[in-house]
């Protein structure tokens, strides 16, 4: 390279003559290449959403370099995604929660004070000891979220609770669960059993994989679309998935059921089911023929505005690649409060198709048969979530955290005392902001466990730190899924600041607890190591390869003709279910007209983007880079009506009169004229989150009104409309 | 010259970022600045849409203006490929590349000198594909070398409709996208 060295030569002349301001001479010391130096890989489990995909935390010259995927884990098949691999972030952020907090009262003013971990342990010992004498101990009520839960679940079971509650639970996945139980005897699971890599044919209600960045999911979905199968995606925003669609039914909200009825309708009429399999599997088929004869294309045209011709020939096209078709289960699905019977439709129809159990539907998962560390039982608690539901949601499997949030306030509140566990309440729970402080201002104790500031914190007595995924070890990971597999966390680094582990902090107060004999151990990797061992493997190993696959046991497909007896109280695929009828519900799915948006309010929509996982990450300083904030999509006719131009802020306020956040707007056609959309998950208002407080709107304030699943307790809340009002801020 | 080309299958992208937040880590690009971007683009009315999502980067042409307008010889091929490299230390941070660049690749590092994509050179040389690509979880990026015609690029490329940015300025951009 001749040039090169003559240019060389002029170098400091002409830099120094052209831009006096700019370096003389060059860089003095050029950087090394990233990973030049030493570098060391540590086992781990993503915490930055619930997939929890199994990587390696890269340290270079013991520095925080990299996170990367496991290619052993069926999870990410080793590529993390956008928050994964931005997951060294929420090590690495300077707002994190740094040292226990107590709150004290000075000059009559509350503030929270720096506590040693012996003070706030102490103290949240010595109250809790108090409530379980005064109250007894199911007066303890804990809300949770993510994988390091079950430390404090656990806690709480000895102490004497049975209470919990996840926002997974009622703000999220458990009606699709109740409704495939009600039809399959058996849920959907995390880690969706879908089989989209052979699918043949993919319908996507409502459910945004690519916004939703579940690893695998969007890797099955995006083979499935490279190898050409036929997508139809139903959604009233122009949704990634939507992008990819042979068809894309930009359905009016709230009406899906009305065309899950008519594509019955269509199979039956047109006999495209698959009939060998439903009369070999299913219970109530003539019962449901019945039911949907009336649901014509024609009628649901009415309701949902998707053309006749366009529902049949979407039907036909499921009918003909079935039963390698999914009609994808879904996972957010808490919308109209008629939740789990549009989840059961979308069961049915599957079981139409005959996809559940077969190649390119839905497969049949395992987990390995991992023993649990031997542990006394759990005291049996007098009362439990259930009985804080007071005999509605007959089919929920766990607590209703509106239920039991309501329940925390008042001389008669059923709960005194609170265990928070990384469950950021007023952001994830809709329409209880008030009883939430409430509860705040009447509970006699409120423990909050976490690693940020979340606005949680502010309402807690005792502020416990943990150290995030990367610095502590937690439960294995036995996740049901197509091969078994044990995945560990190791910590890659010591705890930073004054944060400790969730096993140490629920192990410390279990101690002060007198509950010393469900701790046994000293250090939680005893009974990592203990479970390992009878699995045949050790720490030793797991702490090299952080993923061990095990072999199936049976196969993931139904073999042809297989006498298969499912798990419901027939033994059948239930079409008509009679455990719905005895607790006084429909058999089958009942189409009830979405409410209609006032004058100059539109739908409000919300959902996800990839480089975040709810509100959880907004701060986190790589994530931030990609995704700083949320817009508000409004199509350019409703842009025009109201003079709102791309970029500019607007507030929005909803049909109870309340305003948010200043918010951008996105002009857009990937969203209709009727309804507006918003990313959940920003609108913190929490100063200690300093990147993110106060940016963007939250979905969550402006979502008061809400529709409950009467059948299991899920919190529907697409009956929200919004307006603008200016930005005066 | 040996051509290495990257190739992004625009059916499989769905903008999720995560080349952005790969290469951020891989390289250690400091806050605020990236060598990668996703871009979204929108045609049609409602309800009558294409959305495409693209990864975008330097495009490491085989012509290319920067290497041509540096005057310190900064602005580089790596060895005999098309692969462009900023050697820190000969960059006075003159900004002419910044210029003569078409596709707005380049950024300006806190220290002075002028950063950019490297194709992961670092992790080339090892056999490794670039940290963007080896990450994506939707697999819509390929890399490899262009002239060799059994290669998964040339492959691709020979076998899908594709399309360069801005060919028209003669820089021959190496990195396509398939529709």
């Amino acid at each position: 390279m001749k040039r090169r060295e003559f240019l060389k030569i002029s170098t400091a002349l002409g830099g120094a003559a052209v831009l006096p301001s700019a370096l003389l001479s060059g860089c003095a010391e050029p950087p090394a290449p990233p990973g030049s130096g030493k570098v060391t890989m540590t086992p781990t489990i993503c915490e930055m959403c619930f997939w929890k995909c199994a990587g390696f935390v890269h340290k270079e010259d013991g520095e925080p370099w990299k996170v990367v995927g496991n290619p052993e884990d069926l999870h990410s098949h080793g590529r993390l995604c956008t928050r994964g691999t931005g997951g060294l972030g929420a090590f690495l952020d300077p707002d994190r929660l740094k040292r226990p907090l107590l709150r004290v009262e000075r000059n009559g003013e509350q503030t929270f004070h720096e506590a040693s971990w012996d003070e706030a342990l102490d103290y949240t010992a010595e109250h809790l000891k108090r409530i379980a004498g005064k109250h007894g101990p199911e007066s303890l009520a804990v809300f949770s979220q993510c994988f390091g839960a079950q430390h404090f679940r656990h806690l709480a079971r000895a102490y004497g609770s049975g209470s919990f509650a996840e926002p997974d639970y009622a703000q999220c996945r458990a009606a699709r669960e109740v409704g495939f139980f009600l039809t399959y005897g058996e849920t959907i699971g995390s880690q969706e059993r879908t089989d989209m890599a052979n699918s043949r044919c993919i319908v996507l209600i409502g459910t945004h994989i690519g916004e939703n960045l579940h690893n695998e999911q969007v890797r099955t979905f995006t083979e499935a679309v490279g190898k050409g199968a036929t997508i139809i995606t139903v959604d009233p925003r122009f949704s990634v998935a939507a992008s990819k669609s042979k068809y894309w039914l930009a359905i009016r909200p709230g009406t899906d059921l009305a065309l899950l009825l008519a594509w019955m309708h269509v199979l039956v009429t047109e006999g495209l089911y698959d009939k060998d399999y439903v009369a070999r599997y299913t219970l109530g088929f003539a019962d449901l023929a019945k039911h949907v004869a009336g649901h014509t294309p024609e009628w649901a045209y009415l309701e949902t505005g998707i053309e006749p011709e366009t529902i049949r020939r979407t039907a036909r096209e499921m009918a003909a690649q079935a039963p390698a078709t999914l009609v994808h289960p879904g996972r957010h699905v808490a919308w109209y409060g008629d939740d789990t019977q549009r989840v059961r439709a979308v069961a049915i129809l599957n079981a139409l198709l005959g996809s559940w159990g077969r190649k390119g539907g839905l497969y049949i998962p395992e987990q390995v048969e991992l023993p649990e560390y031997p542990l006394p039982a759990y005291p049996e608690p007098k009362t439990t979530w259930q009985d804080a539901h007071g005999g509605k949601y007959p089919f929920a499997y766990s607590g209703v955290t509106n239920e039991l949030i309501g329940q925390s306030s008042g001389p008669d509140a059923r709960y005194k005392a609170w265990l928070v566990y990384e469950a950021n309440l007023p952001v994830s729970v809709p329409a209880v902001a008030e009883q939430i402080r409430q509860a705040a201002a009447d509970l006699e104790l409120c423990v909050v466990v976490d690693t940020m500031p979340m606005e949680v914190t502010g309402y807690a007595d005792v502020v416990l730190p943990e150290c995030t995924y990367v610095e502590r070890h937690d439960p294995l990971r036995n996740d049901p899924q197509r091969r078994p597999s044990l995945a560990l966390r190791v910590p890659a680094f010591e705890p930073q600041y004054d944060t400790r582990p969730g096993w140490w902090i629920a192990r410390e107060l279990g101690l002060r607890l007198g509950l010393e004999k469900w701790f046994p151990w000293k250090e939680y990797r005893e009974v990592l190591g203990w479970q390992l061992e009878q699995v045949g493997s050790s720490m030793a190993e797991m702490e090299r390869i952080g993923l061990k696959s095990f072999p199936r046991r049976n196969a993931e497909y139904l073999a042809p003709g297989e006498a298969y007896a499912f798990p419901t109280p027939s033994g059948k695929i239930e079409l008509s279910s009679r455990q719905l009828e005895e607790e006084g519900f429909d058999p089958m799915p009942r189409y009830t007209p979405p409410e209609v948006a006032p004058a100059s309010f539109y739908r409000l929509i919300y959902g996800r983007m990839p480089a975040h996982s709810f509100g959880r990450t907004t701060n986190n300083p790589q994530l931030f880079q990609v995704m700083p904030e949320n817009c508000v999509w409004v199509n350019p006719l409703t842009a025009g009506d109201w003079k709102l131009a791309n970029g500019a802020y607007v507030r929005l306020k909803n049909q109870d009169g309340v305003v948010s956040n200043r918010v951008r707007v996105r002009v857009t056609e990937r969203i209709g004229p009727d309804a507006v959309f918003l990313v959940h998950g920003f609108g913190h208002r929490t100063p200690r989150m300093r990147l993110t407080d106060g940016v963007g709107a939250s979905d969550n304030e402006l979502i008061t009104h809400i529709r409950i699943d009467p059948i299991m307790g899920a919190t529907g809340m697409r009956s929200n409309f919004v307006t603008f009002v200016g930005d005066e801020a | 010259m040996t051509r290495y080309a990257m190739v992004v299958d625009t059916r499989l992208c769905i903008g999720c970022g995560d080349c952005v937040i790969a290469c951020k880590t891989e390289n250690k690009v400091p806050d605020g600045l990236n060598r990668d971007w996703v871009m979204e683009a929108t045609h049609g009315r409602y309800p009558h849409l294409g959305t495409e999502f693209r990864s975008e980067r330097c495009n490491h042409c085989a012509h290319a203006t920067c290497v041509q307008s540096c005057p310190t010889g900064a602005s580089h091929y790596w060895g005999e490929t098309n692969i462009v490299q900023v050697a820190p230390e000969l960059c006075t941070g003159c900004k002419a590349c910044i210029a003569a660049c078409p596709y707005n690749a380049r950024l300006i590092r806190p220290e002075g000198y002028i950063d950019k994509c490297t194709f992961c050179v670092h992790r080339v040389e090892q056999g490794l594909e670039p940290a963007c690509v080896s990450t994506c979880p939707t697999r819509c990026m390929h890399f490899g070398v262009l002239d060799d015609a059994n290669s998964e690029v040339s492959r691709l490329l020979a076998s899908r409709d594709s399309y360069c940015l801005l060919p028209e300025t003669g820089n021959e951009p190496q990195v396509y996208y398939l529709r």
